[in-house]
């Protein structure tokens, strides 16, 4: 997997960018340099030196190991883990619904417990292990989760499929996975707009069953 | 989202340092914290992570058990004591949010989380709540999540947890640390009614934080019972809910203790049923009587009178589950 921390084109969604804060820090920046050492500084400031050191402000290092893959990466504190994954590691498979911690399109494992990540930061899961849906197939061999999604129909258009499967592993893992009302209710915070719940109880209920391990 | 600046606390002691800076706030879970943020209800300059803190524990005490505010939701409502002492608060754990957020949520965040009012939520829309002064914009809109009790001319906001009305039946206590050190605080006082300051929902100062909760020892454990009434099976905020616990003796109620959410700002504990229903017998008509006093004071708004039938009707459906008379 490419390692984005360094994106090649800058990020220009409004939500991503405080043109204010980013102007006064560089401002800072400069005046607090030509305090201390004018002549290198106004060189530094002249080649731009000065937008990088904004960027080391406002960023700042996370040790997190994805898929089994450490990352060292540097973040904004207010980058979801979710943005994260997304934007900066490339690992689209986690998906964005509402973003609002409603639906439960962006779940994924953070040392083995299934959060949503759009609303967790990105620094706290420093030192954590995340699992995404990527991280549940061992090479070409899906998860027996996954099977069962494709088997049982568990989807129509696809896009809370991720969160679902992850959602299901926990499910099973947490033995919360006994009947099939007991699944609709730990189910619950995984949302279907295609309405394939059914088909997903069937095949949570199928991998339970088969007792392979999840 | 606006850029903040995030640090971890190495102690209890730096995070009460850091929150007495204005434009701090603590994060621990951050399920309602940074959905605020990105709603643009609040913009913190700095966040503290509290989450490393070693304040998660539940142990049993002389008196009862103590609870850590960084217990996840998700731990605490299958903890093997909470399940034998406290089974209430482990039923109205569950009645909460998801798996996923009890997996983030913590004891003093679940405390500590705000209306979900849309009117809070929309910043298009004049709220008391968020913008003091502004009006309340649920007052003549669409209030039919609203408060049936408690409710005053500037907010009729509800409080949205389960967990707190469970703490609140079971005479919990708060442990709060702060610059004067630490004190305690009935639960059912730690949130507060709108009155002319909805923008404040509960007594805990801004430099001060919540260490954990106490619940005291108690014969409810066999005849407790959470009921939440909401528009689908899981997953949504109570319309109406009903915590009780039943201290009994064959068919007879030695004492009661009543909580609703979803009708007032806080908490709402039902007093006078409690009053009326200790000593009696534990019949069907018993209960219809205590639901009828329960409701004395209630007033509803355009769009949730319903709450009015609903609300007595879930409390005698609640104490017939907990006496086990169904």
């Amino acid at each position: 997997m490419e390692n984005k921390n360094n994106p090649p084109e800058p990020d220009t969604r409004p939500d991503v960018k405080d043109p204010s804060r980013r102007d006064f820090l560089k401002k800072s920046a400069l005046i607090t340099a030509v305090a201390l050492t004018p002549a290198p500084a106004v060189v530094a400031a002249e080649k731009h030196m000065d937008e990088r050191l904004a960027e080391a402000f406002e960023k700042m290092p996370l040790s997190v190991e994805i898929n089994g893959k450490a990352h060292n990466l540097m973040v904004e504190p207010r980058s979801t883990l979710l943005d994260l994954l997304r934007e900066q590691l490339d690992l689209t498979g986690t998906k964005k619904g509402c973003d609002l911690g409603q639906c439960g399109a962006c779940t994924v494992h953070v040392d083995g417990h299934r959060v949503l990540s759009c609303l967790t930061l990105g620094v706290m899961a420093n030192g954590k292990k995340v699992t995404t849906i990527e991280g549940l197939a061992k090479g070409e061999q899906l998860h027996p989760m996954q099977e069962a999604f494709l088997k049982h129909d568990g989807f129509q258009c696809g896009y809370c499929t991720p969160g679902q499967i992850m959602s299901a592993v926990a499910c099973i893992r947490e033995g919360h996975a006994n009947s099939e009302m007991e699944i609709r209710e730990y189910m619950s915070g995984n949302i279907c707009r295609c309405g394939a719940y059914p088909n997903i109880v069937n095949a949570i209920q199928e991998v339970k069953e088969g007792g392979l391990p999840v | 989202m606006k850029q903040f600046q995030y640090t971890k606390a190495a102690s209890q002691q730096a995070v009460l340092e850091a929150i007495a800076k204005p434009g701090t706030k603590i994060i621990a879970g951050g399920t309602n914290l940074v959905d605020h943020m990105k709603h643009g209800l609040i913009a913190p300059d700095k966040l503290v992570d509290i989450t490393h803190l070693p304040l998660k524990a539940i142990t049993p005490t002389k008196s009862g058990m103590h609870i850590g505010t960084l217990a996840l939701n998700s731990v605490l409502s299958e903890n093997a004591l909470v399940l034998q002492k406290q089974p209430l608060l482990s039923m109205a754990l569950k009645a909460g949010a998801s798996p996923q957020l009890r997996n983030m949520a913590t004891v003093g965040g679940n405390m500590m989380q705000r209306t979900r009012c849309t009117y809070f939520y929309d910043t298009t829309m004049p709220c008391n709540k968020r913008e003091p002064g502004t009006g309340c914009g649920a007052m003549e809109g669409y209030n039919r999540m609203h408060a049936i009790f408690g409710a005053s001319p500037q907010c009729i906001a509800v409080h949205p947890s389960d967990m707190c009305v469970a703490l609140a039946a079971l005479d919990a206590q708060v442990i709060i640390t702060g610059k004067k050190g630490e004190k305690r605080m009935p639960f059912i006082d730690f949130h507060r009614l709108p009155d002319d300051h909805p923008e404040l929902d509960n007594h805990l100062a801004k430099d001060e934080m919540i260490l954990g909760v106490e619940i005291p020892e108690n014969n409810f454990a066999k005849n407790s019972y959470y009921l939440k009434v909401r528009d689908r099976a899981s997953y949504a905020f109570a319309l109406v809910s009903v915590a009780v616990g039943l201290d009994m003796s064959g068919g007879n109620i030695r004492s009661a203790r009543l909580a609703m959410g979803g009708v007032a700002h806080k908490p709402w504990r039902l007093y006078d049923a409690e009053k009326f229903l200790a000593g009696k017998p534990a019949t069907e008509d018993n209960f219809k009587q205590a639901a009828q006093l329960a409701m004395q004071g209630a007033k509803a708004y355009q769009y949730n009178a319903f709450k009015l039938k609903l609300a007595p009707a879930a409390i005698t459906e609640a104490l017939k589950h907990a006496s086990g008379i169904v």
